[in-house]
């Protein structure tokens, strides 16, 4: 993934869900984002260690390596406080979304989603 | 639906709440009143109207009038709208009414999102000196019980709230989630028709309007402009939605939303 030269946002999808990256991918696009994806959490960190994205869109239950592992990991990174975190998970107990946002995530998608929210969020997070 | 279903509904909306309805908008129309028709208990749309054309009942005329006021709302809706409030308006109403009461309407609330959202502000950041009272009003019953219930969908709450705010002022439900019992207290609601006379509900320091004026007849508009100005006190505030005017208001230099009253006609 290399930085667009002309200032287009990078957005990582982190979903271990071909459809779901699949949907992020067109609703991103059309918000004028570049989009890159990864099926699990280690996948996403080996990107974010080859470029550091703007954004991340994080799934919670993932294989291999899970979304809070990965946000933690990511955090550790040198340049890695600075992406924003959108947490995107079927988790909707407030109690695991209050954990998120703990551990430096900086918005949270109930799934499903749709334009309207994903565009609301990446707003509210100060990515739009 | 008929062209006379659709005339009736139309002409009844512009007579009672100066609805302006196109009645060639069979789509809109059809869905608006489709959901009163069954909940009334009627097999179509047609049926219901007929019902209210020939029963001549002030309750299924305004169930299908309140179906067509608008009531699209979100939490945080122009999020600079709620900047400006919170910074510059409330601190400066603050200062005019130390020791005394701040009055906050919001006309036309829908299902409460806004309403809400403001008391969500005042409570992070609290005007200092002053007691606020927040009310809000409505044309449609079932969206105000929607409102005072504070119950909200997953997707609602998706909608321009943050998840800071969703966890620090809302419980999970089995099916959605309630806002905190604290601030549901802190609004009064009541239905209010923005037609007639609304002397009775007192002034108001800041009045918010922010969806109906482009859904009125031309007739109407005057009327409601009228109306709540009259309800503004001296050096208020009204907030109109995008691209609405307020004649006779000061329209605020940095926001086209906001008007304010002048503070010397309270001399007057």
């Amino acid at each position: 993934m290399v930085k667009d030269p002309e200032g287009v946002k990078l957005c990582l999808v982190v979903d271990d869900s071909r459809v779901v990256r699949k949907v992020a991918r067109r609703i991103l696009e059309d918000l004028g984002f570049g989009v890159a994806e990864a099926a699990d959490g280690a996948e996403g960190l080996a990107w974010a260690r080859t470029a550091m994205p703007d954004v991340v869109l994080l799934d919670w239950h993932m294989p291999v390596m899970n979304g809070m592992e990965f946000l933690r990991r990511l955090r550790a990174e040198p340049g890695g406080q600075a992406p924003k975190v959108v947490f995107c998970s079927v988790e909707s107990d407030l109690d695991r979304i209050r954990e998120a946002l703990d551990e430096g995530a900086n918005e949270y998608i109930m799934k499903p989603f749709d334009g309207d929210i994903v565009a609301s969020k990446l707003m509210l997070a100060g990515c739009l | 639906m008929t062209p006379q279903d659709r005339a009736l509904v139309a002409e009844l909306s512009a007579e009672r709440a100066g609805l302006k309805v196109d009645p060639e908008k069979v789509y809109l129309l059809e869905n608006r009143l489709g959901p009163v028709a069954r909940r009334e208990g009627f097999a179509s749309v047609h049926d219901f109207v007929c019902a209210v054309r020939d029963r001549d009942e002030e309750r299924l005329i305004w169930a299908a009038v309140e179906a067509m006021s608008p009531g699209e709302t979100a939490f945080f809706r122009d999020p600079q709208v709620f900047g400006k409030i919170v910074a510059e308006v409330l601190p400066e109403l603050a200062r005019r009414r130390e020791g005394g009461t701040v009055r906050i309407w919001c006309a036309a609330c829908g299902t409460g999102q806004e309403v809400y959202s403001l008391a969500m502000a005042l409570e992070e950041t609290p005007p200092a000196g002053v007691a606020v009272e927040m009310f809000a009003s409505d044309l449609s019953e079932r969206r105000l019980e929607k409102a005072q219930a504070g119950v909200y969908s997953q997707f609602e709450v998706q909608r321009g709230l943050s998840a800071h705010r969703l966890v620090r002022h809302f419980e999970g439900l089995e099916d959605g989630f309630v806002l905190s019992p604290r601030l549901r207290q802190m609004v009064r609601w009541r239905r209010v028709n923005l037609m007639e006379d609304l002397s009775r509900l007192g002034r108001f320091d800041l009045i918010l309007c922010r969806n109906p004026m482009g859904q009125l007849t031309d007739e109407a508009r005057p009327r409601l402009l009228a109306n709540l100005q009259g309800a503004l006190a001296p050096g208020g505030w009204l907030v109109l939605g995008p691209g609405d005017q307020a004649p006779g208001l000061n329209p605020a230099s940095d926001h086209p939303a906001f008007f304010s009253a002048a503070v010397a006609r309270a001399a007057a």
